[in-house]
């Protein structure tokens, strides 16, 4: 990261001296080492084909972007935001990628208001439903809006009524569990066990050994290199249970990593905020531009999550600094106004900013599929359109449920 | 040990006590009192076995830095960083040959050279001076960390498990008795007891060679007093390089074994070096037994420690390590 700091130094010198061109300077985040570096990587896959398709300019200025890598813990996130803040002088930041890296970013927004956060993927429910910053719009749904519709699914199609879930132990996973119990423990259905692993676990062989064998499913909450581990220890172990996913399980991040472990995912159902083989035009035509702005080896079959979510806010964060022209005076005040109004055309489905400049999306409820050359797709079992951070409950009542965390919620109908 | 039991005979029976309830737990059938009380049979008795195997993974890394320590009086804090390279090595060559067995025979010896490299480049000029070796490692270690970041990036690797490894084998264990009387056997991971054997057959194989050769002798005496050793005619830096290749390349198989049931990527070098750090506190520093005692008890303690007490299991480890140090210093089995 050193090199990148020294480059954007350089680029400072260089810009007073050789350019009049006026630059706006976005600072980005993104997970490029430790457990989550392949969704990093693939989230600034996203950010790129978002700049290439909507172009660098903005009225006579340009975009500048510089890039901090972080490792999804919190700490790695505040340090890499100060760093673009402090060292390279970014205006507007494009951060964080993960779900405790966002509570924390959300928290450190407010000690410099003066600023724009755009967040690039993290899902916590917490950072923008607890106290939100004025300063910091997030373009994605949470991880409990993007399980909305898996609950009912494996319910009712599926006819699981005990399931047990597997999760890394920190804020995104915590929501996705609760967006599932929410929908299947409404239903009836019941959680025997809710088991949590630390992020970064290497081995999976006793989680394994204690999962209970009396249930219709278990839910996997994990990703990156965590899911790649458990899939290989569990194949390992000759685990044969259905399968239900999380958001980053059951994403492209795991279903094109290398060995066979993955196989064990055909015919998992899972809900996301995206799904592979969504005929929608908008869709395939952000498919094709990612497949376009990378060589097949150096990306994945399709868009992951990260990308499209990556894609989404760097597209909102162009379209406002468009509408306002490049504005920054005044403390970035138009710039604010414009991304708290602006409703984006994205590649899964409009997307608009609640009170809490929290998206309100479409979400997408899939299963996992061969393509029949060994790749493996979410295919679209049902749309659902215009899910709030809420999840339709009154909001006095979601309020009562409390803030997702080990138990909570717990599983009943509320 | 009939004098530790004449010396110690309430500790003996205590010992003796513990062994016999364990071995009750393994093989009985649980009544269901006790499976109320403390969870399944099967999930005890995965952890059991996870933690004898997860021992056999960190013998192979800390029996290496105990022979270096033994002999050379030198605490190598860079082996972190050649059971990582290990690792890689070994994921280059099996997924470029297919092979795992040759990426074990390609990490060793790969490995093995840097570890020669290092002895004469590098430990030989500052021979007898404990505090700059040990810093002179640290140096390494961090510089070692980022070559290897900038090779091959932050990614994760996993070498691929030949397919005869796949899946599991029944142990003759029973876990649960079903309500036709028929017993339910433990399924357990092929591979994970494949590596488990194979860090024995190496643990015996370095008992005998230290015990029952001629090198071992030299060795063993090398331990015990360097000078007189080397006044006796013995060629005493050949043994050393010798020592380190060794103890390298022992690393560097690890790395391999490492990469196949779990993964590898950076950070493990320091992981993997404060897991052996520990290892050969607790066993004693110096002692290939020690190691491998050192190496159970703290694998034990993980696993059991993630499914029992999932929350302060990292802490397990380390207070194990102090109950040592308090009532113990030297390790359990060192022999000074």
């Amino acid at each position: 990261m050193r090199s990148v700091g020294f480059a954007a130094l350089t680029a400072l010198l260089l810009s007073g001296t050789a350019s009049a061109q006026e630059k706006i300077r976005v600072g980005v985040t993104a997970t490029l080492e430790g457990t989550y570096t392949v969704l990093g990587e693939d989230g600034m896959r996203g950010h790129v084909t978002a700049v290439n398709v909507l172009g660098k300019k903005i009225g006579d200025k340009e975009l500048e972007f510089v890039v901090a890598s972080t490792d999804a813990t919190p700490d790695s996130a505040v340090r890499a935001v100060r760093k673009l803040i402090e060292q390279d002088k970014v205006q507007i930041l494009l951060s964080p990628l993960s779900g405790d890296e966002g509570i924390a970013v959300k928290n450190f927004a407010k000690t410099h208001p003066e600023l724009t956060f755009v967040n690039a993927a993290s899902g916590a429910q917490e950072t923008t439903y607890v106290d939100p910053a004025p300063n910091f719009f997030r373009y994605n749904m949470d991880g409990a809006q993007w399980q909305v519709g898996l609950g009912k699914y494996a319910y009712e199609t599926k006819g699981y009524r005990k399931i047990a879930t597997v999760g890394e132990d920190y804020s995104f996973i915590y929501t996705q569990v609760f967006g599932l119990a929410l929908e299947f423990c409404g239903l009836g259905g019941k959680i025997t066990s809710r088991q949590w692993v630390p992020l970064g676990t290497k081995d999976f062989a006793s989680v394994i050994a204690a999962l209970p064998d009396d249930v219709d499913a278990i839910y996997l909450g994990l990703g990156g290199a965590d899911a790649v581990n458990f899939l290989n220890q569990y194949q390992q172990a000759g685990g044969k249970a259905h399968l239900m996913g999380g958001s980053i399980m059951i994403d492209q991040t795991i279903l094109s990593s290398k060995g066979n472990a993955k196989n064990a995912l055909i015919g998992t159902i899972a809900a996301s905020g995206q799904a592979d083989t969504w005929e929608d035009p908008r869709w395939q035509k952000f498919v094709k531009a990612y497949q376009d702005s990378f060589p097949p080896e150096k990306r994945f079959p399709s868009p992951s999550l990260l990308a499209t979510n990556y894609y989404g806010s760097t597209m909102a964060l162009i379209l406002a600094l468009r509408e306002v022209n490049g504005d920054l005076s005044n403390n970035q005040a138009k710039l604010k106004e414009a991304l708290a109004k602006i409703e984006i055309d994205a590649p899964n489905g409009k997307i608009k900013l609640d009170s809490n400049r929290q998206a309100i999306g479409t979400n997408f409820v899939t299963e996992v599929v061969d393509d029949g050359k060994g790749a493996l797709f979410s295919k679209v079992v049902k749309v659902i359109p215009d899910v709030n951070q809420t999840l339709g409950y009154d909001p006095a009542t979601f309020a009562k449920i409390g803030l997702p965390s080990r138990t909570v919620p717990e599983c009943k109908k509320y | 040990m009939s004098r530790f039991i004449e010396r110690q005979p309430i500790w003996s029976l205590v010992i003796l006590l513990a062994i016999a309830l364990f071995t009750w737990l393994i093989f009985a059938v649980w009544p269901p009192g006790l499976e109320d009380a403390i969870g399944r049979k099967k999930v005890f008795l995965s952890a059991v076995f996870n933690g004898i195997t997860l021992g056999g993974l960190y013998f192979l890394v800390a029996s290496g830095f105990t022979l270096i320590f033994g002999l050379m009086r030198n605490v190598n804090l860079a082996h972190g960083s050649l059971y990582l390279f290990g690792g890689y090595v070994g994921y280059g060559i099996s997924a470029a040959t297919g092979s795992w067995i040759l990426a074990f025979v390609v990490a060793f010896v790969v490995v093995a050279a840097i570890g020669i490299l290092l002895q004469f480049l590098v430990f030989r000029r500052m021979e007898g001076q404990d505090l700059r070796q040990t810093m002179v490692t640290i140096g390494l270690s961090i510089v070692f960390a980022d070559l290897m970041l900038w090779a091959f990036g932050g990614d994760f690797y996993q070498i691929q498990t030949p397919a005869w490894l796949i899946g599991p084998v029944q142990l003759p264990l029973m876990t649960a008795m079903k309500s036709s009387g028929e017993a339910v056997f433990l399924q357990y991971p092929l591979v994970r007891l494949v590596i488990f054997c194979g860090s024995v057959v190496i643990g015996v194989l370095m008992w005998l060679a230290l015990n029952r050769t001629r090198v071992g002798m030299i060795v063993r005496a090398g331990v015990d007093d360097r000078e007189i050793l080397a006044a006796t005619g013995v060629h005493i830096q050949l043994v050393f390089v010798l020592v380190f290749a060794l103890g390298a390349g022992l690393a560097g198989i690890a790395g391999v074994v490492g990469g196949t049931f779990q993964s590898i990527s950076p950070g493990e070098d320091t992981r993997f070096l404060l897991a052996s750090l520990v290892v050969v506190i607790v066993g004693g520093m110096g002692s290939i037994p020690g190691a491998a005692l050192g190496a159970l008890i703290i694998g034990l303690a993980e696993q059991l420690g993630s499914v029992y007490i999932p929350t302060y299991a990292i802490v397990v480890t380390f207070l194990i390590m102090v109950l040592v140090l308090a009532l113990r210093p030297q390790g359990l089995l060192a022999r000074r």
